[in-house]
């Protein structure tokens, strides 16, 4: 099981102290954020793309190039990269460079973005939102896995002997997340590719992304990839601790009731008592996070998303090392215990190169 | 085995609310109705003024807490809907409206559904025409040709026309729901491999 944290790099003003970090201030945060997260013994720092205030991070690549030369073992994500309106090429010689500079340390999840005006920004039409999901992955699939490519279709223009460049590291592409939050499509490309599917987990009650990813493991085994629960899951959460969990309500409340996605709606007990939020002890974390598997199966990531909603740099780094002390270890036995052997491990550039290898040995006569 | 799900929303503020004794009345009406052509009705009603925190936090968090939730899968699922709001400034209810907006917006397709609405005074009654009936339209579900609008007067009156209204609308409702149980779409069934969803691109 892999452990790590996702962010939306938003901007939000601090509602207890009324500051609101510069943009210059947010992302220099989330470097240190980045580099914490391996300090503490996780394994994952993934970070969302936006093209629109009040969020920061436009190209992952960037940002992640620069963690990738202060971190040795972490393993770099996106959370999402947009599919929509990208180009697809653009994508493919991106995340093969990163892959170079980071050693293989890099992962990519496919989202197609959150807000409607993103679409004409770059010239798309967002009623074509999952064709353009489908076809530019079409063809971002190829580029990765054949080295000279032809290709048309209906929205980029045609490429003749096209070679993406550079080649990915050692033959092997980055492994590639499908993120959605209520499309069943696109856990059924997921499935078809035999991808990773990642539900965000966050927001909504459980009960729905349990549906979205027993459809994703149905169609995983279906698509002949393996059996259902071999299918490469990935789950978000959301967490806030404190060594007692009255402490841990008391400082995360105005934050939450000031929150841009959900401030101003249902009460924190409430949200919390419908989604996978825990707000509380540190056992409480881990006893909810365990609960995860009783609802998903055995999955392979579990990300946290913990810099938001204006808490402070300081906070936030408080938060990871409680993660890193005081939950991870105890998840990653939990976990591991309860893992049937069958089912595989989060997926690593070192693991997929082996196995690619192995598929390529001669059969033994 | 000859039951038909009968869903009914109302959208009225108060306790008691004419809304809610317009709503009973065609219910009554309807289940009687149907009961006459040996089906019977399995009724659900849901009284908006009890989801109203959770219709408000529903369009800031985008989903519903789980009794909202239960009423919603209630209405979308029902055979024939009765839908009964005040007017409020020429217009159906915020409130009726915001419910609406939480539904997803194919869930009522070819859904029979009696309009009514309650008024101060018959002047409003054309709201029902104009404002809800477009609405139901919208989301392709099948609202009657016969609404019923309730104005304050129609209370008292023995010339009413009302109860002969309500009688006209609920059997329009209970023709509709005894001529076929409906089919609702299941949001998660895919019909197609994805290579052929890749082909349609």
């Amino acid at each position: 099981m892999q452990f790590g944290i996702f962010s939306v790099g938003d901007v939000t003003t601090d509602p207890t102290t009324g500051t609101t970090p510069t943009e210059h201030e947010r992302l220099k945060a989330m470097l240190t954020i980045a580099q914490k997260t391996e300090e503490v013994g996780l394994d994952v720092f993934a970070t969302g793309e936006h093209h629109n205030e009040p969020f920061v991070v436009s190209s992952p690549t960037t940002l992640l190039g620069y963690v990738a030369a202060r971190t040795e073992k972490l393993i770099l994500s996106t959370a999402t990269t947009l599919i929509t309106t990208n180009d697809p090429v653009k994508i493919a010689e991106d995340f093969a460079l990163l892959q170079h500079i980071a050693d293989g340390r890099v992962d990519l999840m496919m989202g197609r973005g959150n807000t409607g005006p993103v679409y004409p920004w770059f010239g798309k039409d967002i009623r074509q939102g999952v064709n353009l999901a489908f076809e530019n992955y079409a063809l971002l699939h190829r580029l990765w896995h054949e080295d000279v490519v032809d290709w048309s279709g209906k929205f980029r223009t045609p490429l003749q002997g096209f070679t993406a460049t550079p080649r990915p590291l050692d033959g092997v592409a980055p492994f590639v997340w499908h993120g959605s939050i209520r499309t069943p499509e696109i856990a059924e490309q997921a499935a078809y590719y035999g991808d990773g599917f990642f539900a965000n987990n966050i927001f909504w009650p459980r009960s729905h992304f349990a549906r979205l990813i027993q459809l994703y493991r149905e169609r995983y085994e279906h698509y002949g990839h393996g059996t259902a629960d071999q299918a490469y899951v990935g789950l978000g959460g959301q967490v806030f601790m404190r060594k007692n969990s009255q402490d841990a309500v008391k400082e995360f409340r105005p934050y939450f009731d000031n929150a841009p996605v959900y401030g101003h709606g249902p009460s924190l007990e409430d949200f919390t008592d419908q989604t996978p939020l825990t707000v509380g002890s540190p056992q409480q974390v881990i006893d909810k996070t365990l609960t995860f598997r009783e609802t998903f199966g055995d999955y392979q990531r579990q990300l946290f998303l913990m810099d938001h909603a204006g808490l402070p740099l300081k906070t936030v780094l408080e938060q990871l090392d409680i993660l890193g002390e005081e939950v991870v270890p105890v998840l990653r036995r939990e976990f591991a215990a309860l893992k049937p052997a069958h089912v595989p491990d989060g997926p690593t550039h070192a693991a997929r190169v082996a196995a690619k290898a192995a598929d390529q040995q001669p059969a033994l006569v | 085995m000859n039951t038909r799900h009968l869903a009914v929303v109302t959208a009225g503020l108060g306790q008691p609310s004419s809304t809610r004794l317009l709503a009973d009345r065609l219910t009554q009406a309807t289940v009687r109705r149907l009961a006459e052509d040996g089906i019977t009705a399995e009724v659900t009603v849901v009284e908006l003024r009890d989801h109203a925190h959770a219709i408000t936090d529903n369009l800031l968090t985008g989903f519903a807490a789980p009794e909202l939730a239960a009423a919603i899968d209630a209405v979308t699922a029902a055979d024939g809907l009765i839908a009964v709001t005040p007017i409020f400034t020429t217009s159906y209810s915020g409130l009726f409206k915001s419910f609406v907006d939480v539904l997803d917006p194919t869930a009522l397709t070819g859904q029979p559904v009696l309009l009514a609405a309650t008024g101060g005074t018959p002047r409003h009654s054309l709201a029902l025409d104009y404002a809800v009936r477009p609405l139901f339209s919208y989301l392709r579900a099948r609202p009657l040709s016969t609404t019923v609008f309730a104005a304050s007067e129609d209370w008292g009156s023995t010339a009413s026309e009302l109860p002969g209204r309500i009688e006209r609308a609920a059997g329009e409702l209970a023709a509709e729901m005894t001529r076929a149980g409906r089919t609702v779409k299941d949001p998660w069934a895919l019909g197609d491999s994805f290579e052929d969803l890749l082909k349609g691109v």
